[in-house]
């Protein structure tokens, strides 16, 4: 059984009083324990709305999500949802609760019941993973933009739940600090085997994922390996997105009469690829 | 001839002064902007973009140093100091912050109504901010807070365009938009700079975007100005960026590996566009297409 089930979910907004606003029409998903999933789509899609019903801190109106066969949508099960999926929300600031970096970091175990010394072990482990440890004793909202988008992903890998949620984790850092992001991530899904979905607007990160799944107007639109999905230069376009440069560069040469073995999906691949050719 | 619109001298800011967590964010940074001059800011998260920023349009004091708008120091008068938020108009980094009122509108409205425009010419200009921004008038009346990541960003934008300042300052505007979002408002970003000939600053981490907009950089390290030259010859030092957590644009890291293959190609070429001209003659001819079922070259 897969360790997220979504079946048929429709979801509304409530708006002024008597209004709603329909914005998931409909979706059936599965993801499968150790999946390393990109969500992608326009802006207000879905993508952080789904990403809520994931860890129950939404409710469907209709259909159901299970995880780990459990219904997210029912109150009594909510502690043992979040217990199996963190979410790192896209504002940080409407994360980061405590005074202390370190006092924020231990507050996911903290609620989830972990004992004192093994917070302290995962604390001090998490803040390293993200490169904040030495940022420990600070107050979170004296840091900078990517600083807080730091600890928020830090919060989050000390809960260690199998599954971690990360609405657009790299949107305000630097290039070195999305690389090094990236690889904890990769890491968490590789050593730990924990399923991970990334919420992203940066199409160079979603190629490096296990599968990719494209939301446009509260629905799927495409599901499947990076390579399948990202070959679809004019489709992802139409649709407001977009593919790496290097992918797009070769597309184009490609389709203007150069002949190439493949569509490089990253820098290295499309140097690679011309290494062997030239 | 080059005329100076913002200028900084020693400028400096220190946070937590006296306390455990003091900070100097900026340090003696001494850089002359040009007017109607397009000029990107980088530099690795913790580098003092931000607190720099928010320097030149008066939101924060310095510690010391000065800030100079056309030659007068803006803190000369602290009265007048709202004059030059007009001025030096500023969209934060987390966009949240900046709405505040019940309706996208009436946030858009906020500014030049503040600035003394009257209500309609103050509607006019918010109006066709929102537009210019790409937000959709359905959303217009909606509450601020209904809106999604990239939907309240487009709506903060708007709100500073609409005051039409001298130098608008972009804190990663870009961020959380979708790559077309992406791509319209840089285009409108540039058509607006290009149309109103006032000068742009555009914080952001993205080397694809600053490569593709930017006449300048200034290179932010560690709190202090570790460059400030034109974008080509910034990005033709890989080397050094990396060192600073950045690196060049994709694109151009591209190219720079097909230059040392032999390719004729300009090794600070910065957009996928510039980068097929130069790379397609030579290509076609050394790389030909083979016709499916043919073996003729
Ligand atoms: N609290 C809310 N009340 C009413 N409508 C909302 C609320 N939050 C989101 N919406 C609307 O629901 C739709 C989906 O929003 P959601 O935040 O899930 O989009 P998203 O795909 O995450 O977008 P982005 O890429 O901009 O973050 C949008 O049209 C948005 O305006
Ligand atoms: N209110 C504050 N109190 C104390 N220190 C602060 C405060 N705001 C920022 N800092 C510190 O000042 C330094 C510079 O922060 P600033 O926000 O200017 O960086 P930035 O270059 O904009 O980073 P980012 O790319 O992450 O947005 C950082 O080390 C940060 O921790
Ligand atoms: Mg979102
Ligand atoms: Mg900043």
């Amino acid at each position: 059984m897969a360790f997220i089930q979504v079946k048929d979910v429709h979801f509304s907004y409530d708006l002024e009083p008597g209004a709603r606003k329909e914005v998931l029409h409909g979706i059936n998903l599965e993801i499968g324990e150790g999946e390393f999933v990109a969500l992608l789509g326009h802006n207000g899609c879905g993508k952080s709305t789904m990403a809520k019903l994931f860890n129950g801190m939404l409710v469907p109106g209709s259909g159901q999500v299970l995880v780990d066969g459990l219904d997210a949508g029912k109150e009594e099960n909510q502690l043992e949802v979040r217990r199996r999926v963190g979410l790192v929300l896209q504002n940080p600031d409407n994360q980061l609760v405590a005074g202390i970096v370190e006092e924020d970091v231990a507050f996911g175990p903290e609620n989830l019941g972990v004992p004192p010394e093994e917070i302290r072990k995962r604390v001090d482990a998490a803040l390293k993973a993200v490169d904040m440890y030495h940022y420990r004793e600070h107050a979170p909202h004296k840091l900078s933009g990517g600083q807080k988008q730091r600890v928020a992903i830090a919060g989050i890998i000390a809960m260690e739940t199998r599954c971690i949620v990360l609405d657009e984790p790299t949107a305000m850092l630097d290039p070195r600090g999305r690389q090094e992001v990236m690889e904890t991530i990769l890491r968490l899904n590789r050593e730990k085997g924990i399923t991970i979905v990334l919420i992203t607007h940066y199409m160079d990160e979603a190629v490096q994922a296990g599968r990719v799944v494209v939301m446009d107007e509260g629905k799927v639109l495409m599901d499947g390996a990076p390579q399948e999905v990202f070959r679809q230069v004019e489709r992802l376009k139409r649709h407001d997105l977009d593919v790496p440069q290097a992918t797009e560069l070769c597309y184009r040469l490609q389709a203007a009469g150069v002949g190439l073995p493949e569509i490089p999906l990253s820098v290295e691949k499309c140097v690679g690829m011309f290494k062997e050719v030239l | 001839m080059s005329e100076t619109i913002l200028e900084t001298k020693n400028l400096t800011y220190q946070y937590g002064i006296g306390t455990p967590f003091e900070k100097t964010a900026v340090e003696d940074v001494s850089i002359s902007i040009e007017k109607g001059e397009f000029l990107g800011v980088i530099g690795h998260t913790g580098s003092g973009k931000s607190t720099l920023i928010q320097m030149l349009n008066g939101l924060i004091r310095p510690t010391s140093g000065q800030v100079l708008l056309d030659g007068q120091d803006i803190w000369a008068e602290p009265k007048k100091i709202r004059a030059v938020r007009f001025r030096v108009g500023m969209v934060f980094q987390y966009p949240e912050y900046q709405l505040f009122e019940e309706t996208v509108l009436k946030d858009i409205v906020f500014g030049p109504k503040n600035m003394g425009l009257s209500d309609e010419e103050a509607l006019a200009r918010a109006k066709e901010a929102a537009a210019f921004t790409g937000l959709k008038e359905e959303l217009w009346e909606k509450s601020p807070f209904e809106l999604s990541g990239g939907e309240k960003r487009r709506a903060a934008i708007a709100g500073v365009i609409a005051m039409d300042p001298d130098v608008l300052i972009l804190d990663e505007p870009t961020a959380g938009l979708d790559p077309r979002g992406r791509d319209v408002l840089l285009a409108q970003i540039t058509q607006y700079h290009k149309k109103r000939q006032n000068t742009v600053m555009l914080v952001s981490h993205s080397m694809e975007d600053i490569g593709r907009t930017a006449d300048r950089l200034l290179v932010m390290n560690q709190s202090r100005c570790a460059m400030l030259a034109p974008t080509k010859e910034v990005f033709s030092q890989s080397a050094k960026l990396e060192q600073m957590g950045l690196r060049v644009p994709q694109i151009t890291k591209i190219v720079q590996e097909l230059g040392a293959l032999g390719c004729p190609v300009d090794p600070s070429t910065l957009t996928v566009d510039d980068a097929l001209k130069q790379l397609l003659p030579y290509l076609k001819q050394k790389l030909p297409r083979k016709e499916a079922g043919s073996d003729a070259v």
